[in-house]
């Protein structure tokens, strides 16, 4: 596969063209809106949990933006349903840039993590933790609201 | 002034001259569509560059021997070379800065933060490139002085309509515009504003970042008070640009930099300044950056620079038309008779982010982004363009590749 194959391979374009969990939730647990704003992409991500009060139940996202970041959050969706928020709220990035995969310049490795920021930020918030070092100074730099 | 009275110019020969554009990017021939960012440099601005470095390098106006002289001359025939090119009264009114944007901000502080207050009022426009925008908006704000902008009409020229109203709004202080802009192409009519402006009692400052690489610029001509550009848009080196000043205006201001050269005596409770245009040049200046920038002019009149300016119209023309066929687009700005080499649109459904890198795999670069100017986007309803931007080794068979690549993103989306 040549370099253009990769990046825009059809599981991207897929996502981009049909973004699971696309929509917005009333009442969410946890929510966060933010942007790149290197290209003002924008990405608004909605959580409910389970009565457990620790299990994702159901992730929603709205946006626009590039293909990239676009299908990187609609991949994530599917990525962390079912899992612990705490457990997302300290998700490795490399665990979402690997079910991209495809290779990404600087540039647009900040497309494909803003979804995943944003998911972080709202987590956090909603459970009164600080962002992980990693992470610290994103919600700013995505201007998370 | 030399007018080269060349009636067009050979781009493919020209192309020569610059070795950058030989290489290949993912396989295919570049296609360099971002001149408007930055404009690539010629083998003749290279070699003034290490000619200089090779035979003539020293700091300049200090030193007693030959080399320091050498380099002093170099560094002053620049600055005689771009008082020429833009028909300054005096090379005296030419200060070396780091770029248009240093520019725009030694007028802002020098002249602005000391002569600006309540009651006063600072006119920008909406069309502007954030370095003549955020500058003059922070000045006004720490100076009590209101700020304003020309709004744009839909085709995205200034509304000069809307002048009347701003001038019964207050003092109007300043009016700082592009001459050119970056986003959209548009040539504005800069002449008029002038003339609007000293009606007011007011300055005319000109961004001129994206006009002097592409047309003739005489500041006479245009009746301004300061004029901002950068060399490295003008086929010259980064980190060097200038700012032309009316004598009386720079004699005036208080320096913007402090420290060596700009001085005339330091004594232990006051020092007093150098003359104009040293009180403004502090420190040790992009001496090797200056002579390239001289050797940048020298290149572009060699050129022409009408025949740049025919050349690029001519280009604007065809990708407007040649972009028009391509479904989906949105293109932004006035018509070819009033643009620069540069387009602007968005293909539906496909964000400029992708444009580009599909463009990129295919050799081809242009830009994506707001382009410094999110007043504009916000104008545009949009958060982002893509734009092609022309010079003078630019060819038709570029813009041809640039559409068959948006085709292309179409098929990838579609
Ligand atoms: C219209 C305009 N003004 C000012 C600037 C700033 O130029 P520089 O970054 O060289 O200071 C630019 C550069 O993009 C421009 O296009």
């Amino acid at each position: 596969m040549n370099e253009f194959d990769q990046m825009y391979r059809e599981v991207i374009l897929d996502h981009y063209r049909n973004p699971r969990g696309h929509g917005a939730m009333d009442d969410p647990d946890a929510e966060a809106e933010g942007m790149n704003p290197l290209c003002g992409d924008e990405v608004t991500i909605f959580v409910s949990l389970a009565e457990d009060g620790e299990t994702i139940d159901d992730v929603k996202f709205s946006g626009r933006g590039c293909a990239i970041s676009q299908a990187a959050t609609s991949m994530l969706t599917e990525m962390v349903k079912g899992r612990s928020a705490i457990d997302v709220a300290t998700l490795p990035k490399e665990e979402l840039l690997e079910e991209i995969g495809i290779p990404l310049t600087p540039i647009r490795l900040k497309c494909a993590l803003l979804g995943l920021g944003v998911l972080k930020v709202a987590l956090h918030r909603a459970k009164g933790t600080p962002l992980p070092e990693e992470w610290a100074g994103l919600d700013d730099e995505f201007q998370v609201r | 002034m030399a007018v080269h009275a060349q009636p067009k110019l050979d781009a493919r020969k020209l192309r020569g001259d610059f070795p950058i554009l030989e290489q290949q990017i993912h396989g295919k021939p570049l296609a360099y569509l971002d001149s408007a960012v930055s404009a690539q440099k010629p083998r003749q601005v290279l070699d003034a560059l290490r000619d200089f470095y090779e035979t003539s390098y020293g700091n300049v106006h200090r030193g007693v021997y030959t080399l320091s002289e050498r380099a002093t001359e170099g560094y002053e025939g620049a600055r005689q070379k771009i008082a020429t090119f833009v028909n300054a009264p005096s090379p005296r009114e030419i200060v070396f800065t780091r770029n248009a944007t240093e520019s725009i901000n030694l007028v802002a502080y020098a002249w602005g933060l000391p002569t600006l207050g309540a009651g006063d009022l600072v006119v920008v426009t909406e069309l502007e490139h954030h370095s003549n925008f955020v500058p003059w908006q922070y000045i006004a704000k720490r100076t009590g002085a209101g700020f304003r902008t020309i709004r744009l009409t839909d085709a995205g020229e200034l509304d000069l309509d809307c002048l009347e109203e701003i001038a019964t709004e207050g003092q109007v202080k300043v009016v700082a515009a592009n001459y050119v802009s970056n986003a959209l192409g548009t040539v504005n009519p800069v002449e008029r504003l002038s003339a609007w402006a000293h009606e007011q009692g007011a300055i005319m400052v000109v961004d001129a970042a994206q006009a002097a690489p592409h047309r003739r610029v005489d500041v006479q001509a245009l009746g301004c008070d300061f004029l901002a550009f950068s060399a490295h848009k003008m086929c010259g080196p980064t980190s060097v640009g200038a700012l032309w000043g009316r004598h009386e205006l720079l004699a005036k201001m208080e320096p913007f930099n402090l420290g060596g050269h700009m001085i005339r005596s330091v004594g232990l409770e006051d020092t007093t300044w150098g003359d104009v245009p040293a009180k403004f040049e502090a420190g040790t200046q992009p001496i090797a950056e200056a002579v390239g920038f001289g050797a940048a002019v020298d290149y572009l009149e060699e050129v022409g620079l009408e025949a740049i300016e025919q050349h690029e119209h001519e280009l604007v023309a065809y990708a407007l038309e040649r972009m028009a066929e391509v479904p989906g687009i949105t293109q932004y700005g006035p018509l070819p008779e009033n643009r620069a080499g540069i387009v602007s649109f968005n293909l539906d459904g496909v964000h400029p982010h992708d444009v580009s890198q599909i463009l990129d795999y295919e050799g081809v670069a242009i830009r994506a982004g707001h382009h410094c100017c999110q007043p504009l986007m916000k104008r545009l309803g949009v958060a982002a363009t893509n734009r092609a931007s022309f010079y003078l080794y630019t060819i038709p068979e570029e813009i041809d590749r640039l559409v068959d690549g948006l085709h292309k993103a179409r098929k990838v989306f579609g």
